[in-house]
């Protein structure tokens, strides 16, 4: 993979006090989380724990309370923080007539893919398309990438507009363990070679003991934040998987 | 020029020019009605035409298409904030508010049994269209193809995945109303020519057979507005010389099509 930029660690993002709620339901409540650029943080929790709304919240596609902060450390300005995301899957059929090319070019570029291709933007995708060595998938139909093929191109995608902050959903199905293996290798190396976060959703406690540098546990609301060792040992930790065993 | 004679009658000329218009325009929207899976959206506002008629009835309006364009247009735009709130499956809940629809419209227009002065709209004329309407046609035409090239990339990506594409700043609630909206245009617009019994399928078809053997956006809107164009012109002609109904007749070609690209699909395994 090829390297950008170093991280200069000097960014950080801050989400205070953020809440989530559909009419009465509480989904979640007064989460604070403080994120430096250059690390891999991952979201663990049970099934309805909020880690998706907590990305949807994140992302603005969902109306919350509280606030997120993007600060530059070094003169403390605030700008306009950009997320790239990688969603879990995506609405495609069997049979879906979207190319890789039309998929990307539909969320970053004017030109209309029903009607032409755009040179420019053409290239664009190929260059990032490239750095997960997923180039030849230009053409191909979204609907018949394998789920590791599927991942490569979403990240392509998320890092085109050089986001600070990467939202990850992390897929839970049509990808082997070599293909989760190298998921999180990519990842991994991605947040050491670009000026990034990275967020990621997580449901394999294994590959987040082994790839993560700060662990969140969720379950409506923040129960324990800090290092794989901190999580991991902690009660609360404990507390959560023991039920859902018990439950499974 | 004897093989173009059924041109030699105004009605012919004017029904052709129609179909020069509508069809190319049910091609694009039909494909992006099969990728959202909105087929039963638009039947149900197909539908609809008959209580907008009704409504119009009954409010006094003198010029039923323009209570039937307001109607759709509402009727659209509830059906999408409804299916996005209740938790109950979409075409459950489509059902039902087409359901209602359609039986307050019956049941006006049926009052003192007069619904035989309505039942043309079931099935459609398109032997009757003045040019004054084709213009209308024409002109909504000109708004789709505008909308079509300007929002399509936005449609597609908030079809593909709606949380994505708000983080990429795209507005996706209003690009799925306006969408609506102009499905709703379209249907109201057309639907006296073509039929309420008919219409779906004509902005169904195309698309799902250019479906069976597209691999990207381009061949797939290539060949769905080739299909449409085509089965309307044939329809139209086949339809003259063999004395049936045009929309029928255009349907049943569409159909054909898309069993022949359906095997040709699997054959070459698409």
């Amino acid at each position: 993979m090829r390297k950008i930029i170093k991280p200069c660690g000097l960014h950080c993002i801050k989400i205070n006090h953020l809440g989530v709620a559909f009419g009465e339901q509480e989904i979640l409540r007064d989460i604070n989380l403080h994120i430096h650029c250059g690390s891999l943080n991952a979201v663990i929790g049970r099934n309805g724990a909020g880690k998706s709304t907590l990305i949807r919240a994140v992302l603005g596609d969902i109306p919350h309370t509280g606030n997120i902060e993007f600060k530059d450390r070094e003169n403390g300005r605030i700008q306009k923080m950009k997320i790239g995301y990688v969603p879990q899957s995506l609405n495609v059929e069997k049979q879906t007539p979207v190319s890789v090319y039309d998929m990307i070019a539909a969320y970053q570029s004017r030109v209309p893919v029903f009607f032409m291709r755009g040179k420019k933007i053409r290239r664009q995708i190929q260059e990032h398309l490239k750095i997960f060595e997923a180039d030849y998938l230009i053409d191909k139909q979204v609907c018949n990438l394998s789920g590791g093929e599927l991942q490569r191109v979403l990240l392509s995608m998320a890092l085109m507009d050089s986001p600070n902050l990467l939202l990850l959903d992390e897929p839970v199905s049509g990808i082997d363990r070599n293909g989760m293996e190298l998921f999180y290798k990519t990842i991994y190396e991605l947040k050491e070679s670009y000026d990034l976060a990275v967020i990621l959703i997580s449901h394999d406690l294994e590959y987040v003991r082994r790839y993560a540098d700060k662990v969140v546990l969720l379950e409506g609301t923040i129960l324990k934040q800090g290092s794989v060792k901190e999580v991991f040992g902690s009660t609360e930790f404990a507390q959560v998987f023991q039920k859902e065993e018990e439950e499974n | 020029m004897e093989w173009f004679s059924w041109l030699h009658y105004d009605f012919m000329k004017y029904a052709f020019l129609a179909i020069l218009i509508i069809t190319p325009l049910f091609g694009l929207m039909g494909t992006m009605v099969v990728n959202r899976k909105m087929a039963f959206f638009s039947d149900a506002l197909g539908h609809s035409a008959l209580t907008g008629i009704a409504v119009g009835v009954v409010l006094g309006v003198s010029n039923t298409n323009v209570s039937m364009a307001v109607f759709a247009v509402i009727f659209a735009l509830l059906l999408n904030q409804i299916s996005s709130r209740v938790a109950a499956s979409t075409d459950t809940v489509i059902s039902v508010f087409s359901s209602f629809s359609i039986a307050i419209g019956l049941a006006i227009l049926s009052k003192g049994g007069n619904f035989s002065r309505y039942s043309s709209i079931l099935v459609g004329d398109i032997l009757s269209i003045t040019p004054e309407e084709i213009w209308y046609l024409a002109v909504i035409f000109a708004i789709t193809l505008f909308f079509w090239t300007l929002c399509f990339n936005k449609l597609l990506a908030v079809s593909l995945n709606r949380t994505l594409a708000r983080s990429c700043h795209i507005p996706a609630a209003w690009m799925e109303n306006l969408f609506a909206v102009l499905t709703a245009l379209i249907v109201m617009v057309s639907i006296k020519w073509v039929g309420i019994l008919i219409i779906n399928a004509l902005l169904i078809l195309p698309a799902a057979a250019s479906r069976n053997m597209s691999a990207n956006m381009r061949e797939y809107h290539f060949f769905s507005i080739v299909f449409s164009v085509f089965s309307g012109i044939l329809g139209l002609v086949i339809s003259y010389y063999v004395n049936v109904a045009t929309g029928p007749a255009i349907v049943i070609l569409a159909s054909m099509i898309y069993f022949i690209t359906y095997w040709w699909g699997r054959r070459y395994n698409i």
